[in-house]
C-alpha cells in the first residue's frame, strides 16, 4: 500500500486540538466524577468524623442502591435518547406488590412475588414504549402521564385494597435484600473473587489481541485499574467488616451491595459485548445510520423502555427493603429526577448514544454522599434540594459542553 | 477482499458468449422509467455500467440523478423497465434485495454512527461473534485489513470514534464499509461536497483504488474537475432522460456543460 507521508503528517498527529477534544469528550471517563467523590468524602469527614465510621458508610450505600437502581434503569433509556419519568412510581408499584403478595395474609414465596413485581413493571415499562414507538409521542409526555397513571393506581391499591393504607414487609429473603449480610468470611471472599477475575478477564482480553497482533493500550493503565479496584476493595471489606451494632455486633457486607455489583456487571457486558448493546448505541448515535443497517429501531426502542421498567422494579424491592413496608406516604414524585441525576451525574449523556452502567452506580453513591453528609453536618433537609439541584445543573452543563465541543471541532 | 466473506448473492454465472470477448456489463438498464404521480422523474433510461469502471453520472439538480440511483439501489421500483445484473433480469424492489446482489449505495449523509468507533461503524448490523459475544479481535483484523487494502492511510487507529474523524476520512469509512461487504457496485452520491483539496485527492484515489479492483463504481458529481479526473465514461441527464452516455475521452468541460444545461451539444463525438 502507498503511504502519503504528507497527509499522515497533516492528519494523524495528535494536536493540541485533540488533546483538548479528549479531555472535554467524555475520553476521560469517570476520572473527574470519581475526584469530585473524593472531595466530598473528604468535606463532610473534615466537619463531622462520624461520616466516614463503619455504620454511616454501611447505611450510606443502603441509601444509594435505590439511586443506583433507578439510574441504571434511566440508561437504557438515555442510550437512546428517550428518558421515563414514571419509574419512581414504577419502583414503587413493584415494591409494593412484593411487600403485598408476600404478606402473612397471601404468604406467597418470595420468588413468585419477585418474579410478578418485576413482570409488572417491565410491562408498564413496555407499555410507555409501545405509546412513543406507534404514535411517535414524545417519551418525556407519554412516561409524565404515566407517572400519574401508576401513582394513582398505586395509591388506589394501598388504600382500598389493603385497609390501613400500608403493606409491611414480612417475608425474610425480602427484608434481607437491604438488612440482610455477608459473613465477614464471604466478605473477604467476594472482594477477593472479584478483583481475581477482573484482573483474569482483563489479561485474557489483553492476550487475545496481542495474538492477533493487535496494539494494547499500555500495560500500567490496566495494572493502575486493577490496584485502584483492590485498594478499594480492601477498605471496604474492612469498614464492612468491622462492627457497626450498638448491642448485638453487627459485621459484614450488606447483601445489596454484591447483587447491585451483580446486576451492574450483567447489564455492562450486555452493553458492551452483545450485538444487542451494540444497536443501542447505534441508535442512541443515529437512528437513521441504524435503520438502514437494517436494525429494527423501534422494536430495540420498546426493548430499552421495557429494560428500564424491569430495573426499576429491582430497585423497588430494595426500596420496599430499606423502608419496611410501603404506605400512601411512602415515596414522592421526586425520587425519579434523582435516578435521572444519578444518571446524568455520572456521565451519561441526555442527547443519547453516551453512557456505561458504571455511571449510574458512582452518581448514585454521589447523591447518597451529599444527602447523607448535608444531613451530618446539619444542614437544614431544604438545603438538600438545592445542593442536588446545583450537582445536577453542574452535570448537564458537562454533557452539553462536551456535546457541543465535539461538533465544533469535527 | 482477500479474506473470505461469504458471498449469497444468487449471481448467475457468466454466459460462455460473454466470457470470451466482450464482457457482459455488470449493470444493464433498459428504458427505465419512473412516475411519482404525474411528474415523469425518469423517462426511457438505458444504461450500463461495467466492473471495473467508474462511471460518471452528471446532470442539473432535477435532472433525475437520486431517482435514478434509487431505482438502482432498490429503494424507488420503477414505473416500467428492466434491470439485468450480469446478464440476468432482477427485480430489486428492497435496499436488502440490491445489497444481497452487491450493490452498496455511499449516501452523502454517510449513515455513520458518531458516538461509535470505526470497527463498530464497519460492522454495523454484521456484527461477528463468538457463542453470541462480539468477536472484537476478529473485527479489528479485518477493518485494518479491508483499509489497507483500500490504501486509506491517514487513520491513526480503528478505534477512533467516527465523530473525530475528517470529512474525507469519514467518506473513506462509509465506502470501506461497502467494501468489506464484498460490493460489486458502488454508489456514490457527491462524494466530493464539501471536502478540502487533500480530502478530495484522497477521496477520488480511493475511487480508482475501487475501480482497479474490479469494482463499478457510479459516482454523481456536480464538480466537473473530479469526473473528468476519475471517469472511465460519463453518463449525461437532462430533465429525466439520459441524454448522452459514452467514454470519459468523448467529452471535455465545455460540451459537458451544454449537455447539462439544454440537453444537447453540436460539439461532442
Amino acid at each position: 500500500m502507498s503511504l502519503d507521508t504528507s497527509t499522515l503528517e497533516t492528519e494523524g498527529a495528535p494536536s493540541s486540538r485533540q488533546r483538548l477534544r479528549a479531555l472535554v469528550g467524555g475520553d476521560l471517563g469517570l476520572v473527574p466524577v470519581l475526584l469530585a467523590l473524593v472531595a466530598l468524602v473528604i468535606y463532610f469527614q473534615v466537619r463531622n468524623s462520624v461520616f466516614l465510621s463503619a455504620a454511616n458508610v454501611t447505611n450510606l450505600f443502603i441509601q444509594a442502591v435505590i439511586y443506583v437502581f433507578l439510574g441504571m434503569a434511566e440508561v437504557w433509556l438515555l442510550l437512546l435518547g428517550e428518558i421515563d419519568l414514571s419509574l419512581g412510581w414504577v419502583a414503587g408499584m413493584a415494591g409494593s406488590i412484593a411487600a403485598i403478595v408476600t404478606n402473612v395474609q397471601y404468604a406467597w414465596p418470595w420468588w413468585a412475588a419477585f418474579l410478578v413485581a418485576l413482570a409488572v413493571s417491565a410491562a408498564i415499562g413496555a407499555l410507555w414504549g409501545l405509546f412513543v414507538v406507534r404514535l411517535r409521542l414524545p417519551s418525556f409526555i407519554v412516561t409524565l402521564a404515566g407517572n400519574f397513571i401508576v401513582e394513582g393506581v398505586l395509591l388506589y391499591i394501598l388504600d382500598h385494597v389493603f385497609q390501613g393504607g400500608g403493606a409491611p414487609v414480612q417475608e425474610k429473603v425480602l427484608s434481607d435484600l437491604t438488612n440482610g449480610n455477608l459473613t465477614p468470611t464471604w466478605t473477604w471472599v467476594f472482594v477477593v473473587a472479584t478483583v481475581a477475575v477482573s484482573g483474569a478477564v482483563a489479561l485474557s482480553r489483553e492476550r487475545a489481541r496481542r495474538r492477533a497482533g493487535l496494539v494494547n493500550a499500555p500495560l500500567y493503565r490496566l495494572v493502575v485499574k486493577l490496584v485502584a479496584l483492590a485498594v478499594f476493595g480492601v477498605l471496604l471489606a474492612l469498614v464492612f467488616n468491622a462492627n457497626r451494632g450498638s448491642f448485638i455486633p453487627i459485621q459484614g457486607m450488606p447483601f445489596a451491595v454484591p447483587l447491585v455489583f451483580g446486576v451492574m456487571v450483567l447489564y455492562s457486558f450486555i452493553l458492551a459485548r452483545t450485538k444487542f448493546g451494540r444497536y443501542l448505541y447505534a441508535i442512541g448515535g443515529n437512528p437513521e445510520a441504524a435503520r438502514r443497517a437494517g436494525i429494527p429501531v423501534d422494536r430495540y426502542r420498546v426493548y430499552a423502555f421495557l429494560l428500564g421498567g424491569l430495573t426499576a422494579g429491582i430497585g423497588g424491592l430494595f426500596y420496599v427493603s430499606r423502608l419496611g413496608g410501603y404506605s400512601s406516604s411512602s415515596t414522592d414524585s421526586t425520587v425519579v429526577l434523582y435516578a435521572v441525576a444519578a444518571a446524568v451525574i455520572g456521565g451519561t449523556s441526555l442527547y443519547g448514544g453516551r453512557g456505561k452502567m458504571t455511571y449510574p452506580v458512582v452518581g448514585g453513591i454521589i447523591l447518597a454522599v451529599i444527602i447523607n453528609g448535608l444531613v451530618l453536618i446539619q444542614v437544614s433537609a431544604t438545603m438538600e434540594f438545592v445542593v442536588t439541584g446545583v450537582v445536577l445543573l453542574a452535570a448537564v452543563t458537562v454533557d452539553s459542553l462536551a456535546r457541543r465541543s465535539q461538533t465544533l471541532l469535527k | 477482499m482477500s479474506e473470505p466473506v461469504t458471498n449469497e448473492s444468487a449471481a448467475p454465472s457468466v454466459t460462455g458468449s460473454a466470457a470470451s470477448g466482450d464482457p457482459t456489463p455488470l449493470l444493464q438498464l433498459r428504458a427505465i422509467t419512473k412516475s411519482f404521480g404525474a411528474v415523469q422523474a425518469l423517462r426511457h433510461v438505458d444504461l450500463d455500467i461495467s466492473a471495473g469502471q467508474v462511471t460518471a453520472l452528471i446532470g442539473d439538480n432535477g435532472a433525475g440523478k437520486s431517482t435514478l440511483i434509487k431505482v438502482i439501489a432498490g429503494i424507488h421500483e420503477p414505473t416500467s423497465g428492466e434491470k439485468y445484473w450480469l446478464g440476468q433480469k432482477v427485480d430489486t424492489h428492497t435496499p436488502r434485495a440490491a445489497a444481497e446482489l452487491g450493490i452498496a449505495t455511499v449516501y452523502q449523509d454517510l449513515a455513520l454512527c458518531d458516538n461509535l468507533d470505526i470497527v463498530a461503524n464497519m460492522y454495523l448490523g454484521y456484527e461477528e461473534t463468538r457463542r453470541s459475544v462480539l468477536d472484537e479481535v476478529s473485527m479489528e483484523v479485518h477493518t485494518r485489513q479491508t483499509l489497507a487494502d483500500l490504501s486509506v492511510s491517514t487513520i491513526q487507529s480503528v478505534r477512533q470514534l467516527v465523530g473525530s474523524l475528517s470529512g474525507g476520512q469519514r467518506q473513506a469509512i462509509a465506502v470501506a464499509r461497502a467494501v468489506m461487504r464484498d460490493a460489486k457496485l458502488v454508489i456514490m452520491d457527491e462524494p466530493t461536497a464539501a471536502l478540502g483539496v487533500t480530502q478530495t485527492k484522497n477521496v477520488l484515489d480511493l475511487i480508482t483504488t475501487l475501480a482497479s479492483r474490479g469494482i463499478a463504481v457510479l459516482v454523481i458529481s456536480h464538480n466537473l474537475n473530479d469526473v473528468f479526473a476519475v471517469a472511465d465514461r460519463i453518463a449525461v441527464m437532462h430533465l429525466g432522460t439520459l441524454v448522452s452516455s459514452g467514454p470519459a475521452a468523448n467529452y471535455d468541460t465545455a460540451s459537458a456543460v451544454e449537455l447539462i444545461t439544454t440537453g444537447t451539444t453540436a460539439r461532442a463525438a
